[in-house]
């Protein structure tokens, strides 16, 4: 009896055991799988679902459209004006502040005096709400109390004098200069780290060669980052894509759709012009685009992972 | 010796640091001394004037209106949001990275692929959903959002630092007869505290600041983050610019605090979250 009994609890233990090991995947894992079920899966799904209705939004009113609302979308002049705005940002996203971001973290890490008081200070844009930074622009911006037309005046400039925000020509550039302003440094960091694997012995080799330090930026540093400079533009054009915050803050998109972006055209239809459904349609497109433009980016940047 | 000082590469070095440093500041200090300027000294003065005197009456109003409700508010749901994540995201990581089912790989694939979903796509479903859950223009509303959006990066950040801790570990605890459970809340989840401090350093900076789905889940003032008592302070002082550029001060005041105790922490915990996402 007291062998029998000796033997099973083992046995039932190891069974409670084996049992709880294969529950365990599924327990860990069930809050966040639940968590994006609800929040992320289903909304998407759901997305795609609402495209196909009419809808306001408010009580019984939804009507099943099919796919009308993909037919005006493909001929909704404003979306593909947003469209455009959109690749316009990531083109100028990767043209002005990478290179800024390269030459500033250059710039940092060759300054010896005073480079960890300096990174703190270009870092603080980033910690910014957009909403603080896009009012804080848009007050610099203001035509007739801000700074950058005063300054103008001050020195005579009268007729560069503008309107800024309220130029159609001028919108989309005004605010990329501030998507530009917050975002450098956070490149900056990123190549910062970057040439933190820099070899030094290379630097004082090239150094005692006679080399300038414009040589070594150009034919050491440079190449070294290429890595980064990757994972930097995929960042960049992926985040251009997705981009709504500040645009939204200091114009709404406008004047006239000029500084419209596919996310500010989305949440205007949504819930400025209540048209949910063709609101939905907009979201879905933005995805696709998204996702097929990062999968081939990803596909791309993948082929040089081995340098990152 | 003198030659190489007059190099152009010493002399564009700090040229060029301190004029970023000037792109960099001089909006913060337009806004620091406007924001103590009376509101006719900004229609009769030049900007660059100093302050007449220093007058902190737009702070007061400022502080006297609801500036703690949203102050709290954003505390409240940061909070809680960070937790859940921090708690979800390191059981997941758990299971994906040490526990052995058929499934970890594409899972974690998966989850992964998230990080690319452009959060504006679930913008209308969540809010629909959050009305009909009668969550809407609670703080609340904005937790389940947060935590979704945070995990998949959280996730990927977790599980390559839990696949880095030493089996052996494991092993012994195993040889004691502890089972899953007991191995993740005694061995990883203290053991992966770098990567839960990075996880919360970067999801607490990116959520403090997060705009569109505050925008969007909540309307009344006595339920708003932080970030849109700017927002609604610009609809009611309009014309009011020291105003408004105080509560731009003020919203923004806590994260430099914050960022003045603890910068190379924050800074490399914004990294290492931005270079996985």
């Amino acid at each position: 009896m007291t062998v029998a009994t000796h033997r099973a609890e083992p046995v039932r233990r190891r069974r409670a055991r084996a049992l709880s090991s294969a529950l365990a995947p599924a327990v860990f894992l069930a809050p966040a799988v639940v968590l994006l079920l609800v929040y992320l899966l289903y909304p998407l799904v759901d997305s795609f679902r609402l495209s196909l209705l009419a809808w306001n939004g408010l009580g019984e009113t939804a009507r099943y459209v099919g796919l009308e609302n993909w037919v005006r979308l493909a001929h909704d002049q404003v979306f593909w004006l947003s469209a455009g705005n959109n690749i316009l940002l990531a083109l100028f996203s990767v043209l002005i502040q990478l290179p800024i971001a390269i030459v500033l973290a250059v710039v940092l890490d060759e300054a010896s005096h005073g480079s960890r008081l300096l990174k703190i200070l270009y870092f603080l844009p980033l910690l910014m709400s957009s909403v603080a930074v896009g009012v804080l622009f848009k007050n610099v911006y203001d035509p007739n109390f801000g700074p950058v037309n005063s300054i103008l005046e001050a020195f005579g400039l009268y007729d560069w004098t503008q309107d800024w925000l309220g130029d159609p020509h001028l919108a989309l550039a005004s605010v990329i200069a501030v998507v530009c302003w917050q975002n450098i440094p956070f490149y900056m960091v990123l190549f910062l780290a970057g040439l933190a694997s820099f070899p030094r012995e290379l630097n004082e080799a090239a150094r005692l060669d006679g080399a300038s330090e414009i040589t070594i930026f150009w034919r050491l540093k440079l190449p070294h980052l290429k890595g980064t400079f990757r994972t930097a533009v995929l960042l960049a054009v992926i985040g251009s894509l997705r981009y709504f915050d500040l645009i939204y803050i200091m114009t709404g998109g406008g004047p006239d759709n000029a500084s419209e972006l596919m996310a500010t055209y989305m949440y205007r239809t949504v819930f400025s012009s209540f048209q949910l459904g063709y609101g939905s349609t907009i979201a879905s497109a933005m995805f696709i685009v998204v996702t097929l433009i990062a999968a081939v980016s990803f596909r791309i940047s993948r082929r040089f992972e081995t340098e990152i | 010796m003198s030659s190489r000082s007059l190099s152009p590469g010493r002399i564009a070095i700090p040229v060029l640091g301190l004029f970023w440093l000037a792109v960099t500041t001089l909006p913060f200090i337009f806004v620091v001394f406007t924001s103590l300027k009376t509101q006719q000294e900004t229609y009769a003065n030049p900007v660059w004037a100093l302050p007449e005197s220093l007058n902190f009456s737009n702070y007061l109003e400022v502080l006297q209106g609801l500036f703690f409700t949203y102050l709290k508010n954003s505390v409240i749901v940061i909070s809680i949001s960070v937790a859940i994540i921090l708690i979800t995201s390191s059981m997941a990581a758990y299971a994906l990275a040490r526990l052995k089912f058929r499934l970890a790989g594409p899972l974690f694939a998966l989850i992964v692929a998230g990080m690319i979903v452009p959060l504006h796509i679930t913008l209308v479903p969540v809010y629909l959903m959050t009305r009909d859950m009668g969550l809407y223009d609670t703080p609340f509303a904005l937790i389940g959002p947060y935590v979704a959006t945070s995990l998949p990066i959280s996730v990927f950040i977790l599980t390559e630092f839990m696949r880095q801790v030493p089996k052996e570990l494991e092993e012994a605890a195993l040889l004691d007869g502890c089972g899953p459970f007991k191995i993740f809340w005694k061995i990883f989840f203290p053991l992966s505290r770098p990567g839960l401090a990075t996880v919360a350093i970067y999801n607490g900076i990116m959520l403090w600041n997060e705009f569109i789905f505050a925008y969007v889940l909540t309307s009344s003032p006595q339920n708003r983050t932080l970030p849109l008592a700017i927002w609604d302070f610009q609809g009611q002082y309009s014309a009011n610019i020291p105003a408004i550029l105080a509560v731009v001060t003020l919203t923004s005041l806590p994260l430099i605090i914050v960022y003045a105790i603890g910068q190379e922490r924050i800074v490399n915990g914004m990294m290492a979250g931005s270079l996985k996402g």
